[in-house]
């Protein structure tokens, strides 16, 4: 029976639904202790004193600082900058600076009330431009944690001859990715056993290299579970090696189990953002409508260290130029650091006049391209794995996680259609270092049409295994196969597959240059919003939203459709409603009173239409499409809003109290 | 969960009697704890200074709505939920029906009290500018008796309010009205829904022969309390709505406000919505 294309059930939906599926706080381990982390609160300085004081039994609890870390105080990842607990100097004001256990969760919070830091304050910068003026030097020796150049054609020579010219500056403001389940961990970690570490995560593997380093242990003493995450959306790319390391370091000294979880201030204020842009284009066109040229500079705010910047800077680079052909282009960017915790992943209306409500549409066309940037994939060498069971059926082995997006399904989905099983007959395992190869980080766009493609030649793996053996004829029933396995592991012992990647052949990028394929393939979509304005309040509300996007073979109608449902009312959140407040390199408003998140009251039909082209190279034909519905709403909802007004506006969160301003302020 | 349970008591009352003499035998100890649905956002985030509370979501005393010829009594404790199902309330004073509907989401509507709403003396309340043209008086009760002081005035400051640390709010008196009037209540707060307010705006005028007879404008987030404008209800009484009667009344509301920047909104945007709300208002008039 087919199952690619039709809308099967999830694979852990009904745990899902009947409560039976466990997140980290519902985890309780015998003797656990409760964590909590102490902060700065200063954007940048050092520390002079800690002091304990209050009415509060401090032997009764673990106390961790810097100097209790076995192996390197660093955060392992692209670079090795940002300390897991502050040593002396704080280049944040929620930097981690001490780390307090105790089998009380509410006398914790009173102990961590009674921390006192003695910090001396240094000079701080919040903005790009003082980080770009090198108004204080914060990071290394210019500020600039990673830049890219891109040259095509020869750019300066086509602005004599354009027929117009067209400049701007576009702002793009932070966004908090706002999951429903804060970040959170249970560590057991002795340097006997070493550590293992449960917790709510896209990217087991991350955990796992920088645990290596934080306790300088061997690989195999160090173990990654993923449990049930509450959706991740980039927000929980690289923060969990953070809180992992805290939970496990408070472990190993307590010699018990350790949870930390984060209540929606902590997660809000101190943990990853989307990075805070600022774009300059300046593009030459002739007057038959021709792209001449193009001269981009692009900046992005990666907070007070490097994390995965380079990454996030690296994909803007490439999509910066848009989906459009284009002789001469150069694009520079850069990612440049500021006080601020670390930022991680994640565009005629004559009858308007002289009403209240004015009205407008506008639309946008972009391309997203899916799996790591560049020559990322070939760097991560992601494999896959397939078993099959004493009972006759297969089990993938990854370390992709399952965050709500539907990998568990897709993935089965994509292993029955390519050995013609049913669907039920396959199971996914639950992503556990100890016990599935590394498939690499869920993000960018890759899970299904990079590790998808992994997991349909590893299945196809084991029928090779089976026919070659001779146990499994050419046309088999779902019956035959499991018999065959059976067979197969009475006589072997274990039937397993593994699949590795390998690029697509005329798949080629230089480094170096920065040109070539960036990536195997793009998703194509075109987005149209219709909104309105209300020129007594300033609001602008979307009513109508139509994403016609082309991403290969859709795998799961459903929830393809709902990944683009919910990427664009984030999108449509991001433009109009979610204002990160910052206070000397803060963010104030971390709660979801303040932080204001469109309700479903205030998203409109979205219309979603896939266009199918199948690509050769992906499972039965697929893309990729997490990001994409995140591109296009913002410049389809500022063009309508320029429909209807008439003022072209370059900066989003574009609030009620920034659009007054555009607009001149008086109703009518 | 920042709050350090253990210091916090949450002590029954019985009866209203039990719940006054408490408050009236250590004055300043005790506080009413009603709905919670303002105390427990505090007292998540650790910042509930005060530490103990007298429950008095049971007592009947403080509960239901009655009519009676002259006046609409709504018990201290009448929830969002009660305020929209009563039928006097949906006719006569449907702004208070609208700002219950734009209150928080369901639970908080059945669970928030108008009591509550009142004593916490947020700016930001959304039922306050309702109240505040319908011209409601409080009745407040202590061991040594009960007395009515009407709401315009109730609150003298931020946070703070004509009311003695031994007395609870009993409920709250609309009187009512038999002419019919134009009511016009507008809350801005960019999402449509479990928004806190920027500007709410609560007006109700009579109209004869399109000139402004009776009016009452009252406006919550511009100022350290809710407030009624009577100077811009002056600029307007006894005036036809024309373009000069707007932008009178325009500038008098602008003298008579004093919004602020804060984590919501900012001053310039506070001020030239309201301007905006009370033009259309007024331009609704005609
Ligand atoms: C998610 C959420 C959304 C909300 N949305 C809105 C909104 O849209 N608009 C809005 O206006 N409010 C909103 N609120 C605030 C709150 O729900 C209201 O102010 C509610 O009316 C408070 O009533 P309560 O009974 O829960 O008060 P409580 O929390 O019990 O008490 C609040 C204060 O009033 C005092 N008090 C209570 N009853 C009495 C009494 N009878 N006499 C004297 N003092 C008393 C208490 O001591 C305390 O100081 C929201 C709150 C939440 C959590």
């Amino acid at each position: 029976m087919q199952t690619i294309g039709r809308p099967v059930p999830r694979k852990e939906g009904r745990d899902k639904v009947t409560g039976q599926a466990r997140y980290v706080d519902d985890l309780i381990f015998p003797e656990m202790l409760y964590g909590a982390t102490v902060r700065s609160a200063v954007a940048r300085g050092r520390i002079k004193k800690i002091s304990f004081e209050g009415n509060i039994p401090w032997d009764e609890f673990t106390i961790v600082t810097a100097k209790d870390i076995p192996g390197e105080n660093c955060v392992a990842l692209i670079l090795l900058d940002q300390p897991y607990l502050a040593d002396e100097f704080i280049n944040h004001p929620e930097e981690p600076i001490l780390l307090l256990a105790h089998p009380d969760k509410h006398l914790l919070e009173e102990a961590r009330r009674n921390v006192q830091l003695e910090i001396e304050p240094l000079p701080a910068i919040f903005t790009l431009e003082d980080s770009l003026n090198r108004k204080e030097i914060i990071w290394g020796e210019d500020n600039l944690f990673k830049s890219y150049k891109v040259e095509k054609g020869n750019v300066d020579e086509v602005w004599q001859s354009a027929d117009f010219i067209i400049e701007g500056e576009y702002e793009t403001g932070a966004q908090e990715q706002l999951y429903i389940e804060n970040n959170g961990v249970i560590a057991i970690a002795s340097p006997e056993d070493g550590v293992t570490v449960w917790g709510s995560m896209q990217c087991p593997y991350y955990v796992h290299k920088a645990l290596l380093k934080l306790f300088g242990l061997p690989e195999d003493k160090i173990r990654v579970v993923q449990v049930e995450t509450g959706g991740g959306f980039g927000g929980k790319e690289e923060y969990p090696s953070m809180i992992a390391g805290h939970a496990a370091l408070l472990s190993w000294k307590s010699g018990r189990p350790v949870k930390i979880v984060y209540d929606r201030a902590e997660d809000m204020a101190s943990t990853t953002k989307r990075h805070p842009s600022w774009t300059k284009h300046r593009t030459a066109v002739s007057r038959d409508g021709k792209l001449l040229g193009m001269e981009i500079d692009f900046v992005i705010d990666g907070g007070a260290y490097a994390t995965l910047s380079a990454v996030v800077l690296s994909r803007g680079t490439i999509h910066a130029a848009g989906p459009y052909s284009c002789p001469n282009v150069r694009i520079k960017s850069r990612a440049v650091a500021t006080n601020a915790p670390p930022h991680g992943e994640e565009r005629f209306a004559e009858s308007n006049k002289t009403s209240r409500q004015k009205k407008g549409m506008g639309f946008a066309s972009f391309m997203h391209g899916a799996g790591f940037t560049g020559s990322g994939e070939k760097y991560l060498e992601s494999v896959v794995g397939a078993e099959a069971t004493a009972d006759g059926r297969v089990r993938i082995l990854a370390a992709s996680t399952e965050i709500g997006q539907g990998t568990n399904t897709i993935f089965a989905q994509i292993a029955a259609e390519a050995l013609r099983l049913d669907y039920d007959s396959i199971e996914v395992a639950k992503p556990d270092t100890g016990a599935v190869p590394n498939s690499g980080p869920t993000v960018a766009s890759r899970t299904c049409m990079i590790v998808g493609k992994l997991v349909e030649s590893a299945v196809l793996g084991l029928k090779q295994t089976l026919s070659g053996s001779g146990l499994l004829k050419e046309n088999y029933t779902q019956e035959d196969f499991r018999q065959a396995c059976r067979s197969y592991i009475e006589q072997h012992g274990a039937l397993k597959s593994y699949s590795k990647y390998k690029a697509p052949p005329g798949i080629n990028w230089d480094d170096e240059k920065y040109e070539g394929d960036a990536y195997g393939a793009y998703a194509w979509a075109v987005y149209v919003a219709e909104v309105t304005i209300d020129t007594v309040t300033y609001e602008a509300r979307v009513d109508d939203f139509v994403a016609v996007q082309e991403v290969g073979k859709v795998i799961h109608p459903i929830l393809a459709a709902g990944q683009i449902e919910g990427g664009v009312a984030q999108a449509i959140g991001y433009t109009l409603f979610e204002n990160v407040v910052w206070k000397d390199g803060r963010m104030i408003n971390n709660q979801m009173t303040n932080y204001i998140i469109p309700t479903a009251a205030d998203i409109p039909p979205i219309r979603v239409f896939f266009e199918e082209n199948p690509y050769a190279y992906g499972p039965a034909g697929a893309k990729g499409i997490g990001e994409l519905p995140m591109d296009g709403a913002a410049p389809a909802i500022l063009n309508a809003i320029e429909n209807a007004t008439g003022a072209s506006i370059n900066h989003i969160p574009l609030m009620p109290e920034s659009l007054i301003e555009a607009l001149g302020g008086e109703s009518g | 969960m920042r709050a350090y349970l253990p210091e916090y008591e949450l002590k029954p009352a019985a009866s209203l009697t039990e719940a006054l003499t408490l408050l009236s035998d250590e004055p300043g100890v005790w506080k009413p704890f009603a709905g919670g649905t303002d105390l427990m956002v505090l007292f998540e985030a650790g910042k509930l200074l005060h530490k103990k509370f007298v429950n008095i979501w049971n007592l009947p005393e403080l509960r239901g709505i009655e009519v009676t010829p002259e006046f609409v009594t709504l018990g201290a404790l009448t929830t969002y939920t009660d305020v929209q199902a009563n039928e006097v309330l949906q006719q006569e004073f449907p702004m208070l029906c609208q700002a219950a509907s734009e209150t928080g989401g369901l639970a908080i509507q059945n669970r928030g009290t108008l009591g509550g709403n009142i004593a916490n003396a947020s700016p930001a309340g959304d039922s306050p500018p309702a109240l505040l043209v319908y011209d409601a008086e409080l009745e407040l009760v202590s061991t040594q008796g009960s007395r009515f002081v009407p709401y315009n005035g109730f609150h003298t400051g931020y946070k703070q309010m004509r009311m003695r640390e031994d007395e609870l709010i009993k409920s709250i008196h609309l009187p009512r009205v038999s002419k019919p009037l134009l009511h016009y209540y507008r809350k801005v707060g960019t999402r449509k829904a479990q928004a806190i307010s920027k500007i709410c705006f609560a007006a109700v005028t009579q109209v004869d022969a399109s000139e402004i007879k009776e009016i009452r404008i009252a406006l919550g987030s511009v100022a350290p309390t809710v407030i009624r404008c009577s100077r811009t209800e002056d600029v307007l009484r006894n005036r036809k709505v024309n373009a000069e009667t707007i932008s009178a009344a325009r500038l008098e509301l602008a003298r008579e406000i004093s919004p602020i920047d804060d984590i919501r909104s900012t001053a310039r945007y506070r001020l030239r919505v309201a301007q905006n709300v009370l033009e259309d208002f007024l331009t609704s008039l005609n």
